[in-house]
């Protein structure tokens, strides 16, 4: 016997599939008409005042120099632009890499059993973490750089690898080839490492022995870049003091360490904070096993709570990552030039401003995209493995 | 307690808390002197070495900026009017409280009251007495005694209301009374000085206040859309909020300032402190957008499954029974955000060449009775500190809140 659903439908004016639709279409018109309504008046100004409004401007002469670095005016925008997310990422990576250990040694002295160690933690997140960052890097840009660092003719070479001047800071730096096959030869030297970690790790599980895959990879690492480094002629220079500059080496802008300095400061105290909310979200059982197993306190910081401590802390650290890489924007401010400041100064030289921050824009989305997608699968491969 | 008791007894504690291990003892020692040497410089920074002229001259450029001095006791009157005003809300949340049994004070004594208060706003007070021995007028320092006075009476007015029931007739009025207030006191101050010229400290203030303001619709539209299962407002306000917060604050106000005169007419283009304050909201309520979703998602199931079984409309569960408890749940992270722009609203000097209290600390140090001396660091310490007490204290009353609100205790 077959039962027969009654199917009618409602009326159009009630049926929800219907109006859920029409009141999207609404919305979506409404939004589309305002964007519509802006594009009108950029079309309609742009064709009055005969701005361009494609991407050929990247093809013109830049003419403008970026300090420290061999771009050379006549280049076109295009590679000042390359330059600029390359400077960038060059402050980002390093103030991420600096931020994550100053912040992790912070947010553990605050809750160390040392009185002292916790006051000072305390009080340096207190302080840095209620002052706006523009102030604390305008305070690192005149007060630390312009007025602590001697002029180039008094400049301090400590141990003679190092210039430290107003003119820029001068470190050892390789010579002899390009940075790309550096690079390569780093890439290479990582995966021997993680190579040799894998086949020792897999040694130990088999026979039981202590694996050293740390120490024995790192020694693979060196192996393979100290091999590569002979074999392609790389060289070291050490910077020096010639008349009013500094040769050889490598010169840093002394904005790229106020700009370092201050991002790296402001983020850790950020960093701490985290770092000790996840430590406190062990639970303390794990830390009292650790100690009935008689370990140090260092070792059960290390072994026991900060590897479970780190898994909790991944999604809001790579939110910090992320604010480090939009607050590198502000070296722009004192000039570093990053992203925003090439395209600052390029739209000042006549690139049209529409497409030239569009373009900047869609570059710091990009950077944004990637480091969630990278902080995503870190937090996939660290979280616990249930059965 | 005897003296060698006490000795023993500070001697344990110095062992449990300094000098537990050897490498305890170093780190004590080293820590300790470090931080002895830093509070030596800066207390002698501030006491013997700091020229503090700076300030004292051009208090009112970094407080006010270019506000013209005839229409300053508008200010005060605003403060006091504002004070007055906070502190009725405080009394009569105080007093909803007291009715329920709830408030923080029961069972507490006078003077516990007043160390509570001291322990919360000491460090507000103290700012402000230290910035008022800098002033060389008195309208500052009756200014502060006003406020205190209209906080005090403000407090006690709503405390007295609250803690009975009054009329309905009397609470709608009321209601209506106190929301608008502050649209009130601003047509007041807008009306002698256009808001072009709101400068220094009280241009960080306020366009922080509208921002938050004027992003916390927009943000709590953005998360309602975002959790909606209705695809294309999905996929719209996901859109919107993850390009909002891919992008540095930095560049959007320089993109307000240099490119916003192409997208809408000239004769509606805003002037500088209002693209400001636009982008402030603009960039506030994508990251407000994600604070409420996440209020949305920490409501239970339960909650929108009772409302839909009692019949009430998708409109009356969502701003009758989960919009109110999603946004309690996340006030300290709402108050965390305002924080941030509080302190985020010193880019608009570098953005858009608005003279806010960091650009005024800036200029001032190029004074002709100032240039090259060096004084940027007197400006500059004097403007974190101010900045510093500000988003000290919000975030102390912040904490305080969510332990009182039992967030994360469950």
């Amino acid at each position: 016997m077959t039962t027969t659903i009654a199917t009618t439908r409602p009326p159009l004016w009630r049926d929800r599939r219907v109006l859920s639709w029409v009141f999207q279409s609404a919305v979506f018109a409404v939004v589309a008409a305002f964007l519509l309504w802006l594009y009108g008046n950029y079309r309609e100004n742009v064709a009055s005042s005969g701005i361009p409004t494609n991407l050929n401007f990247l093809d013109n002469p830049a003419s403008f120099e970026i300090p420290g670095n061999d771009f050379s005016q006549n280049q076109p925008v295009r590679d000042a632009y390359v330059e600029g997310i390359l400077n960038t990422l060059r402050v980002s990576v390093p103030g991420i890499v600096l931020a994550t250990i100053l912040g992790t040694v912070i947010g553990v002295g605050r809750l160390s059993r040392n009185w002292v160690a916790r006051q000072v933690a305390t009080a340096y997140v207190e302080i840095v973490r209620n002052v706006p960052l523009l102030v604390l890097l305008t305070f690192t840009f005149l007060g630390v750089v312009l007025l602590v660092v001697p002029r180039i003719e008094e400049a301090w070479t400590p141990a003679g690898i190092l210039v430290m001047s107003n003119r820029g800071i001068g470190i050892p730096w390789y010579s002899g080839g390009s940075g790309t096959t550096l690079v390569g030869v780093g890439a290479v030297g990582v995966l021997g490492w993680w190579l040799v970690a894998r086949l020792r790790r897999r040694a130990s599980e088999r026979t039981g022995r202590p694996s050293h895959a740390g120490l024995l990879g790192a020694g693979a690492f060196l192996v393979v870049v100290a091999t590569g480094w002979v074999a392609l002629g790389f060289a070291i220079t050490t910077p020096r003091v010639a008349g009013r500059q500094i040769d050889g080496g490598i010169r840093i802008d002394p904005s790229f360490f106020a700009l370092l300095i201050a991002l790296v400061v402001y983020t850790a105290s950020h960093i701490a904070e985290i770092v000790r909310g996840s430590i406190q979200a062990v639970p303390s059982g794990q830390d009292e096993a650790a100690q009935a197993l008689a370990m140090t306190g260092f070792q059960r910081m290390w072994y026991v709570v900060l590897p479970q401590a780190m898994r909790i802390a991944v999604p809001p650290l790579g939110n910090q990552y992320l604010n480090l890489i939009k607050n590198s924007s502000l070296g722009a401010g004192f000039g570093y030039f990053e992203l925003t400041n090439v395209t600052r100064v390029t739209v000042g030289n006549g690139s049209p401003a529409v497409p030239a921050f569009a373009l900047a824009l869609a570059m710091y989305v990009g950077v944004s995209v990637l480091t969630s997608l990278l902080v995503n699968v870190a937090n996939r491969r660290f979280r616990v493995v249930e059965r | 307690m005897t003296l060698s008791a006490f000795r023993r007894s500070a001697a344990t504690w110095a062992r449990r808390n300094l000098f537990r291990a050897p490498a305890d003892a170093v780190l004590t020692i080293t820590l300790g002197g470090l931080a002895c040497y830093v509070v030596f410089r800066l207390a002698r920074f501030v006491l013997v070495t700091g020229r503090w002229e700076v300030i004292e001259v051009n208090l009112k450029l970094l407080m006010v900026g270019g506000w013209e001095a005839a229409h300053l006791p508008r200010i005060a009157v605003a403060l006091i009017v504002l004070a007055g005003w906070g502190g009725i809300i405080a009394g009569l949340i105080h007093g909803r409280r007291v009715r329920l049994g709830a408030a923080a004070s029961i069972g507490m004594s006078t003077m516990g009251r007043v160390v509570d208060l001291t322990r919360r706003f000491g460090l507000l007070i103290a700012a402000v007495i230290a910035t008022l021995a800098l002033t060389t007028s008195r309208g500052p320092g009756l200014t502060a005694g006003g406020v205190v006075v209209g906080a005090v009476a403000g407090r006690l007015f709503g405390g007295w209301a609250g803690a009975r029931g009054l009329p309905r007739k009397v609470v709608v009025v009321g209601n209506l009374v106190l929301a608008a207030t502050p649209l009130a006191v601003y047509l007041y101050l807008v009306d002698a000085v256009p808001l072009a010229m709101w400068e220094g400290f009280f241009f960080n203030v306020t366009s922080a206040m509208a921002g938050i303001v004027l992003c916390f619709p927009i943000g709590v539209v953005l998360a309602l859309g975002r959790r909606s299962t209705l695809r294309l407002i999905s996929a719209m306000s996901t859109l919107y909020i993850e390009i909002v917060r891919g992008a540095p604050l930095f560049v959007l106000l320089l993109l307000s300032n240099v490119a916003l005169g192409f997208f809408v007419p000239a004769s509606i283009a805003p002037s500088k402190p209002v693209r400001a304050i636009i982008t402030f909201a603009i960039f506030t309520a994508a990251y407000l957008a994600e604070i409420v979703r996440g209020g949305l998602q920490s409501i239970p199931r339960g909650q929108v499954e009772a409302a839909k079984s009692l019949g009430l409309s998708p409109w009356s569960q969502t701003t009758r029974i989960v919009l109110p408890q999603a946004l309690r749940n996340v006030i300290p992270a709402q108050i965390g955000q305002f924080i941030s722009l509080f302190k985020d609203t010193t880019l608009a000097g570098l953005g858009l060449g608005i003279l806010d209290m960091l650009a005024v600390s800036e200029a001032v140090t190029q004074q002709p009775g100032f240039r090259g001396q060096g004084l940027i660091i007197e400006t500059l310490a004097f403007t974190g500190f101010v900045f510093w007490v500000g988003s000290l204290t919000m975030s102390r009353e912040s904490q305080r809140l969510e332990r009182r609100l039992g967030v994360g205790v469950r």
